[in-house]
């Protein structure tokens, strides 16, 4: 297969862009990536991109592909259609910087709001934990992200609503679940999950489980447990009367 | 200076990789002011590669193992080269280190009991790494990451130093240029920390990323510090080679510690004919007791497939070479045979393997569980670097520290798999810490106006120039001729070549010519690194050509063979008054008493 095949990428800084067409040559096992850069090395030198392994391991290359939100370095060419120019376009949740590359920092910053690792007391007098292999697998799974934010990116109540300053999205969810399921924690995340973290606005259409290149089940295992524990510790009635009597109580 | 944006902080990190994070986070503290540089986005560096996991003689697995072990370990895979302090600071410190990782949240994979389960791997003795699955690097950076964002570290994405600056001989910040808005930020710090990781973009086939251009080496070497080692590049034994896109990606060497079997394309376990002698009393001599090694089999004698590194790699050059190689140019990495022996073995090498599953499955169309892999060597790791104090990790100029990669004396002349996340952990908290009591120690810095206004020229000149010179092609030029002439196998007049070859790309280099405007533009990104690749290159090629001899991770054609007069010494690298690079040897540092009694012990 040495062959060639026309990208269709976005150009442009900030807002202000348009795509342009490259045509350049593709070989065999070749994936989206390859051709980025095998555009940039020969056609368009200041072609912005960001990648870091090459490998699916890192989640720097997220862009929309055909559409499609994926990593560039997993994507293999012989998994897309080539007799019509490929799309090839930065993430819409977040605000352009130049080309594929987006201004991902209000991840940074929403992760900072979450409270973070607070471990019981060690087990054993030596200061160490533990822990049975099924407990720690229970959260392996949520542990092997790798904030590409292909998730957020797909996430209708960020990428149609930009509530950004409402709701963490499917990623950060993913990662209060996984701190809030992790054998050694003890702090307790729901009340700020329920308030400034939005939880209630996801309302489990599952796109983000479908986008993760890592295969995490998100909507299911993450964020619809802790659904039900915000249901169960603020709306549950028998809760609720309980607290309504004592609030009752403290201010006669 | 008024043109910059310039920050203060006591102590500034350049790198945020598992060592530069672990550095901040113990400068942070200790109450100073901490700065973090990083080239890429905060948990994107090479440390989330890392498959097999962090050595560290914590004894979960196997009770014989302590830190004397593990210190004879290191040293015998760094065939006495390295520095011997630091190989016992690393032993020792490494699983309070680990332990300390989970404090902060890392979940390893557990033992029966409920404590950290530990892994075979390459040239250690027993069971030693700390993992989860084969993704241990994601785990550990996360870690670090999740944990350092809450102690008041002031970040600096995808940020790339351009030069250190320096008041007198003392390192006092960095001139930088942050790729967003592509403009520069002026670092002024009391202490630096270079956590920049390796050079493996000097090479063609390689699994390091885009980042790993010899940044600290050279800004170091630059700056007046000593480079030592610089011959030992790791070539891994397997990387991926087919499809040529992902050639050079890594196959972690857990696949082998799992008991995955090297073969050729005769079907032969060809690592049982070449086991060199200081490693036959350790090694199983039949395929039966290696795989009962693999399996936990406390009396049994690990596999030839776990001798170090570098032996590997040069016995799959050979069968290559000699024409029983695999389609593609490599051999054949076997885990699916492991089902004749395991009960739901597919399952089982998913469960354990799952990240090299998955990488196969979608980036060669191969089921590890049903087919072998093909495997050849990729360049992995730089044994060399900075030389520090092993101690506090300050390099031979006053006020720079370096850990990690960047830095060398660990190792030797070859890394032992695992000992690179633990070097990470124990020297980035030890560089944090002594960079803390040196800014707090020293007093206040001062910026030379002239020099920062140097730097900034320095850095535009690509923009001015009129050439066709692409630096996409000289970059590509030198991995080339990098790969065929200083690669795994060495000799002298390709070397002697690739020294004109350098001299032919350094003058190509200071004609590239970048196009477009500052903002986020990796063609000019690509061309600042040129300076750095040719730097590192050259350090490589001389000290090479120096040693005359072959160990570790250097293998001389031409004297193919270890001689004794050689095991005195540091190949060490500066630069001299005129500007040009100088190759020199110097002793190796003493060994105490009580190290040598350890290593006379362990032979």
């Amino acid at each position: 297969m040495s062959d060639t095949a026309v990208f269709r990428v976005w150009r442009g800084e900030g807002a202000n862009g348009k795509f342009v067409d490259y045509k350049t040559e593709i070989s065999s096992g070749m994936v989206v990536l390859d051709a980025i850069h095998h555009i940039q090395a020969t056609q368009a030198p200041d072609l912005a991109v960001r990648w870091n392994c090459k490998a699916g391991k890192c989640g720097s290359c997220s862009a929309e592909i055909n559409g499609m939100p994926k990593l560039m370095c997993m994507t293999r060419l012989n998994s897309i259609p080539l007799d019509e120019p490929v799309t090839v376009q930065p993430m819409k949740a977040f605000p352009p910087v130049r080309d594929l590359v987006t201004d991902v920092s209000w991840n940074f910053r929403v992760k900072k709001t979450i409270q973070k690792f607070k471990p019981r007391k060690p087990d054993a007098a030596d200061g160490t934990w533990r822990i049975d292999q099924e407990d720690v697998e229970r959260v392996q799974e949520f542990r092997k992200c790798i904030e590409c934010y292909l998730c957020q990116d797909v996430c209708h109540v960020l990428r149609e609503h930009s509530l950004h300053e409402k709701f963490i999205g499917p990623r950060f969810l993913t990662y209060v679940a996984a701190l809030e399921m992790h054998p050694l924690d003890t702090a307790n995340r729901l009340e700020e999950l329920r308030t400034q973290h939005g939880a209630g606005f996801c309302n489990i259409t599952k796109c983000c489980t479908k986008v993760c290149p890592e295969g995490i089940t998100i909507t299911d295992n993450a964020i619809i447990p802790l659904k039900e524990r915000i249901v169960d510790e603020f709306y549950d009635p028998l809760a609720r009367l309980f607290r309504v009597f004592r609030s009752d109580r403290d201010s006669k | 200076m008024a043109n910059f944006e310039t920050h203060e902080h006591d102590v500034l990190v350049i790198g945020a990789g598992g060592a530069g994070l672990r550095a901040a986070i113990e400068a942070a503290a200790s109450g100073v002011s901490v700065g973090l540089v990083t080239k890429s986005l905060l948990g994107k560096a090479h440390t989330v590669m890392a498959e097999g996991g962090i050595a560290a003689a914590m004894a979960n697995v196997d009770d014989r193992d302590n830190w004397r072990v593990h210190f004879a370990d290191t040293m015998r895979g760094g065939q006495y080269l390295n520095n011997p302090r630091m190989a016992e600071l690393h032993a020792k410190e490494a699983p309070d280190r680990v332990r300390e990782l989970e404090a902060w949240g890392a979940l390893f994979d557990r033992t029966k009991d409920g404590r950290i389960l530990q892994r075979n791997f390459g040239g250690h003795r027993y069971p030693r790494l700390a993992h989860v699955g084969d993704r241990t690097g994601l785990e550990m950076i996360r870690t670090l990451q999740d944990h350092g964002i809450h102690q008041g570290i002031d970040v600096h994405m995808e940020c790339t130093v351009v030069t250190l600056l320096k008041d007198g001989d003392r390192v006092v910040g960095a001139f930088t240029y942050e790729r967003e808005r592509g403009r520069f930020k002026v670092f002024q710090s009391k202490a630096v920390v270079l956590a920049t990781g390796g050079i493996g973009r000097a090479y063609s086939i390689t699994s390091n990323s885009w980042e790993y251009t010899g940044d600290g080496q050279s800004l170091a070497y630059q700056a007046g510090a000593v480079l030592i080692d610089m011959e030992f590049v790791q070539f891994h034994p397997t990387g991926m080679v087919w499809p040529p896109s992902v050639r050079g990606i890594l196959v972690t060497e857990g696949v082998r510690g799992e008991g995955g079997v090297l073969r050729n394309s005769e079907g032969k376990r060809f690592m049982f004919g070449d086991i060199p002698a200081n490693y036959t009393s350790q090694t199983a001599d039949n395929e039966e007791e290696g795989w009962r090694y693999t399996q936990g089999d406390k009396n049994a004698r690990r596999p030839p497939e776990l001798l170090t590194r570098d032996h590997v790699a040069r016995c799959i050059m050979r069968e290559v070479r000699d024409g029983r190689g695999s389609p593609h140019g490599g051999v054949f990495l076997d885990i699916a045979w492991i089902k004749e022996r395991i009960p739901n073995g597919a399952e089982h090498i998913k469960k354990k393997l799952p990240s090299m599953y998955h990488q196969f499955k979608q980036l060669a169309d191969i089921d590890i569980t049903k087919e072998p892999m093909e495997v050849g060597p990729t360049t992995h790791y730089m044994m060399g670097g900075v030389r520090v104090n092993a101690d506090t990790q300050m390099s031979d100029v006053p006020g720079l520290f370096a850990a990690g990669e960047c830095a060398a004396g660990l190792h030797g002349a070859n890394r032992l798999g695992g000992n690179s996340l633990s070097d990470l952990l124990v020297f980035g908290q030890r560089a944090g810490q002594f960079a803390a009591e040196y800014a707090k120690q020293n007093g206040p810095v001062r910026l030379d106006a002239a020099e920062v206004e140097r730097a900034g020229a320095y850095a535009l000149e690509p923009f001015g120039r009129k050439s066709s010179e692409n630096p996409y092609s000289v970059q590509h030029d030198l991995q080339t001729m990098m790969q065929d002439l200083v690669g795994i196998v060495r000799r002298e007049a390709e070397m002697e070549k690739a020294l004109d070859g350098l001299t032919g790309l350094k003058e190509r280099a200071v004609k590239v010519a970048v196009h477009g405007n500052r903002e986020y533009n990796p063609g000019w990104h690509t061309a600042l690194d040129l300076n750095h690749l040719l730097t590192v290159s050259e350090a490589i090629t001389r000290s090479a050509l120096e040693r005359k001899e072959s160990r570790g991770g250097h293998f001389r054609d031409d004297y193919p063979d270890k001689d004794a007069a050689y095991s005195t010494f540091n190949t060490v690298i500066r630069k001299s008054p005129d500007g040009r690079m100088r190759v020199e040897r110097e002793p190796l540092p003493q060994m105490s008493e009580e190290l040598k009694a350890i290593i006379e012990e362990m032979k």
